[in-house]
């Protein structure tokens, strides 16, 4: 009898345990990732580079309304605009002219800032060959199992990338940063937005597996700001980043919108130059990587089905004495035996 | 003459030795693993004369292919050697030492007791008995050692793994990857001060129950604790009012979007770079007590935690029933430790890749002693933590290797090749340990290893900023040489036609 029961409830127990892991599986197995980075650049600086600086703000606010902590994105601003003296409006930054947007927020967190955003700088953070003693927040601690969203935007030409007015990026160290990142398992998938003049240029080069890359337009093409706002007395932001705003204020954390209707934001009629993208290298289709899977941070959880039981610590006694099934008192709920 | 050599050695970047030989040879390395298992069997299971006729050590090997790539061997018996070593003791059959059904003991320490089978009885002979004992010690010491799946999980860094087992995937998706250190952070988290002042004596707490584990663990990894109480700190997901069982309740979708709006208050040491585990016990403010968390079957949670990978765990305390509706405000309240730790406890082993695997059928396990974790588990550990730390250090290397091969104009400072030297050399004593069977020593080398070859991978030094394309490269050099290559070509030319000239002349004389 005792032997019957206590082979029914180990059979069931088992049971309900391959059927968890079997649900819980299937929330992992589409994407592959348990954490998500965000690496935000703006590259330019003075004034009446503002534009650069509010579509790195705007992409900010999104990732952090859709999840991505503080400590998980590295914001890079080349320039301070929203305490520069020339701000109408000191301490915001504005995306429309109507005002309505302060991407500025309340609680802006930036890494790096002024004459920290360099070339070097950059590439220390993507491929991990930081000096020790910086702190944590600089730090791009990413491993096998995150999904990072690097967004660059300033002034760029065929190939290269313009930073501070002094130095440039090209294409081929870009690509050769990924591949070192890729090398060290930094990612498990990479997803790369540029907002700057012939921006497919820059991703041309790429080689690395699990890439996907967006870019505001083509080689040959200027990329065009949206609208000047004649209080403040510059433009306030570029198209594509305006259109793709508009869009991700629309993605909530529990969205299913997948990758191809971002390749739709902002078409020529409304951003006057072609956005293009690359999908060779990235291993899944598209049209199942979720917005949310780069842009946001939707954490998967498991329940917890074993606990512990330390409120009877029983040391254990010779091998032999332990099995006579009385006396033993369930440590462990899940291979305990139920004699009594 | 002079110019060109000199200018050829002060463009030179400096670039020290590396042994590269070695470093592809460990590229195509066989990775051996060795186990020892000591079989004793007990009185009734072999005659006098067959107890002779058992040969005192012998050797199994068995070769397992990881896409080709990287191939391991396994086991062989051997005696004597503490860590990563097993003591199987054979049973009659008649004995009553395990129930009827269970043919299978695996004792805490690394002890296992196997029940000989009902058709060996006495008459068989010697090598009948030992084929029919041979599958049964290899499936003990899969669960209790390594398997096929643990070492091919662990060496997935080498090689990549095939979307195969749906469960494995997930188990390689939740445990923290083989770091040098971990930290822990206990967070009390009290949206309510104004109805519950909680009392948790946390020190007491992690002294008692977690420091065992932790100590047990030393070898594998360093770990350091801390731990806050945050007030005010909301969940961010309404919990919703079941009527039926008159509670409030978080059911399983919604509490992916829990961690989110925490996490950004937690906080973290600055100081360090290691991960980070976070367990959180959650007491719910008074207006939303009880609560508790149901699955996807709506049937509540026992525990009433949840946890999430590589992050850490969250526990969800209902005090409601310490004090009675009429009370004064606010309520004193002290938190039972062990029956929250054992929670973190569980979710702690889970979180470092102690996964307790389903036992096969018969199998019957100990409860897992005080400390939390059995030996043998902890061997487990540490055979797939040498395995994946050999594993990463080998593709750090060869890709460093690689990477200052194909760039020219990288500098390699003498720091770097020490580093990749140790590394090379720790990697080979481990990878012979672990065919000697030392898992102790075999994961020391592992470690050094690899912290040997991510130093030098990560050198601030190795910046490649020294790119130039070839166009660029013209076009410095030609308006620093051209203008003074053109004379020295003129006059190469006339030194060429004057000589020639003369040498017509020579000729005209000689005819």
């Amino acid at each position: 009898m005792k032997i019957l029961t206590f082979f029914s409830l180990f059979s069931t127990f088992l049971s309900a345990n391959s059927i968890n892991v079997e649900e819980n599986a299937g929330q992992f197995f589409s994407s592959g990732h348990t954490n998500n980075w965000a690496v935000l650049v703006c590259t330019s600086r003075f004034w009446f580079n503002y534009r650069h600086v509010a579509n790195t703000l705007s992409v900010y606010r999104s990732v952090k309304r859709l999840g991505i902590p503080d400590s998980h994105i590295v914001l890079m601003l080349a320039d301070d605009m929203a305490c520069n003296h020339r701000n109408p409006k000191p301490a915001t930054v504005f995306s429309h002219k109507n005002m309505e947007l302060n991407v500025y927020g309340d609680d802006v967190e930036v890494d790096y800032r002024g004459y920290e955003v360099t070339v070097e700088n950059f590439l220390r953070v993507l491929t991990g060959r930081l000096p020790p003693s910086t702190p944590r927040s600089k730090r791009l601690l990413s491993d096998d199992r995150s999904n990072i969203l690097i967004y660059l935007t300033g002034h760029g030409g065929n190939g290269f990338l313009k930073f501070q007015d002094s130095e440039e990026i090209s294409n081929v160290e870009l690509a050769d940063a990924f591949e070192q990142m890729w090398q060290k398992r930094r990612y498990n998938e990479l997803l790369f937005i540029i907002d700057t003049c012939q921006g497919a240029s820059m991703y041309e080069r790429f080689y690395s597996p699990n890439l996907m890359a967006l870019a505001s337009s083509q080689v040959g093409e200027d990329s065009l700001s949206h609208q000047p706002d004649l209080a403040i007395g510059v433009h306030l932001m570029d198209r594509y980043t305006f259109y793709l705003l508009e869009f991700l204020e629309d993605i909530h954390p529990a969205s299913k919108a997948n990758m191809k209707d971002l390749f739709k934001v902002c078409p020529k009629s409304q951003c006057v130059s072609t956005p293009g993208h690359r999908t060779d290298l990235f291993l899944r289709d598209p049209g199942s990587a979720l917005i949310t899977d780069f842009f946001g941070s939707v954490r998967k959880v498991e329940i917890t089905m074993e606990t512990i039981n330390l409120t009877d610590l029983i040391k254990e006694a010779e091998i032999l004495y332990i099995l006579s099934l009385h006396q033993v008192d369930p440590c462990c709920d899940k291979y305990c035996t139920f004699g009594h | 003459m002079v110019g060109v050599p000199l200018w050829w050695r002060t463009t030179e970047t400096y670039r020290a030795w590396l042994p590269v030989s070695q470093i592809n040879e460990l590229a195509n390395m066989q990775l051996q693993l060795s186990a020892d298992v000591e079989v004793v069997f007990a009185r009734g299971t072999v005659t006098p004369e067959q107890q002779k006729k058992v040969p005192l050590t012998q050797t199994q090997d068995e070769e397992h292919t990881v896409d080709g790539d990287l191939i391991f061997k396994a086991w062989d018996h051997r005696f004597e050697s503490p860590c990563g070593s097993l003591v199987v003791y054979v049973i009659p059959e008649s004995s009553s030492l395990l129930p009827e059904d269970m043919d299978v003991y695996i004792g805490q320490r690394r002890t296992a007791l196997l029940r000989i089978g009902a058709q060996m009885r006495v008459g068989r002979t010697v090598e009948q008995l030992l084929a029919h004992l041979e599958p049964r010690i290899k499936q003990v010491l899969q669960v209790m050692s390594f398997s096929h799946t643990d070492i091919t999980a662990a060496l997935s860094d080498r090689v990549r793994l095939s979307p195969g087992n749906k469960e494995s995937i997930a188990d390689s998706m939740r445990a923290f990857k083989s770091s040098p250190g971990y930290e822990i952070t206990f967070s009390l988290l009290n949206p309510d001060p104004k109805s519950h002042r909680l009392h948790w004596d946390i020190e007491g707490a992690v002294q008692t129950y977690i420091q065992p584990l932790l100590t047990k663990l030393a070898p594998v990894a360093n770990f350091s604790l801390d731990s806050q109480t945050l007030y005010y700190a909301m969940l961010g997901v309404n919990p919703r009012f079941d009527s039926s069982s008159s509670a409030y309740t978080l059911n399983s979708d919604s509490l992916a979007h829990v961690i989110n709006p925490v996490e950004a208050r937690l906080g973290s040491n600055a100081a360090s770079s290691n991960p980070v585990l976070n367990f959180l016990l959650y007491v719910p403010d008074a207006h939303h007590s009880p609560l508790y968390i149901h699955d996807n079957k709506k049937q509540e949670v026992p525990s009433n935690a949840f946890h999430s990978p590589r992050w850490g765990g969250i526990m969800v305390y209902n005090v409601n029933g310490f004090y009675r509706p009429e009370a004064v405000l606010p309520v004193d309240i002290n938190i039972n430790m062990a029956k929250v730790m054992g929670v973190f406890l569980a979710q702690l082993r889970l979180l470092l890749g102690v996964q307790s695997s389903t036992a096969p059928p018969g199998f019957l396990m100990a409860p897992c002693g005080s400390t939390g974790l059995a030996d043998w588990e902890l061997d487990r550990l540490m055979w797939s933590r040498s395995v994946e730390n050999v594993a990463t250090a080998t593709t750090t290397i060869t890709s460093l290797a690689q990477l200052l091969d194909q760039i020219g104009n990288i500098v390699i400072n003498d720091n770097i090749a020490e580093q990749v030297s140790s590394a090379v050399t720790s990697l080979q004593l481990a990878v012979a340990e672990l065919e000697a069977g030392n898992l102790g020593f075999a994961l020391q080398y592992s470690k050094e290893a690899i912290m040997a070859s991510e130093r030098a991978f990560f050198d601030p030094s190795l910046l490649h900023l020294l790119y130039f394309p070839d166009d660029q490269k013209f076009a410095i050099y030609i308006p620093l040489f051209l203008p003074m290559c053109v004379p020295i070509l003129l006059s190469l030319l006339k030194i060429v036609s004057e000589a020639r000239q003369k040498r017509r002349e020579k000729q005209a004389k000689k005819d």
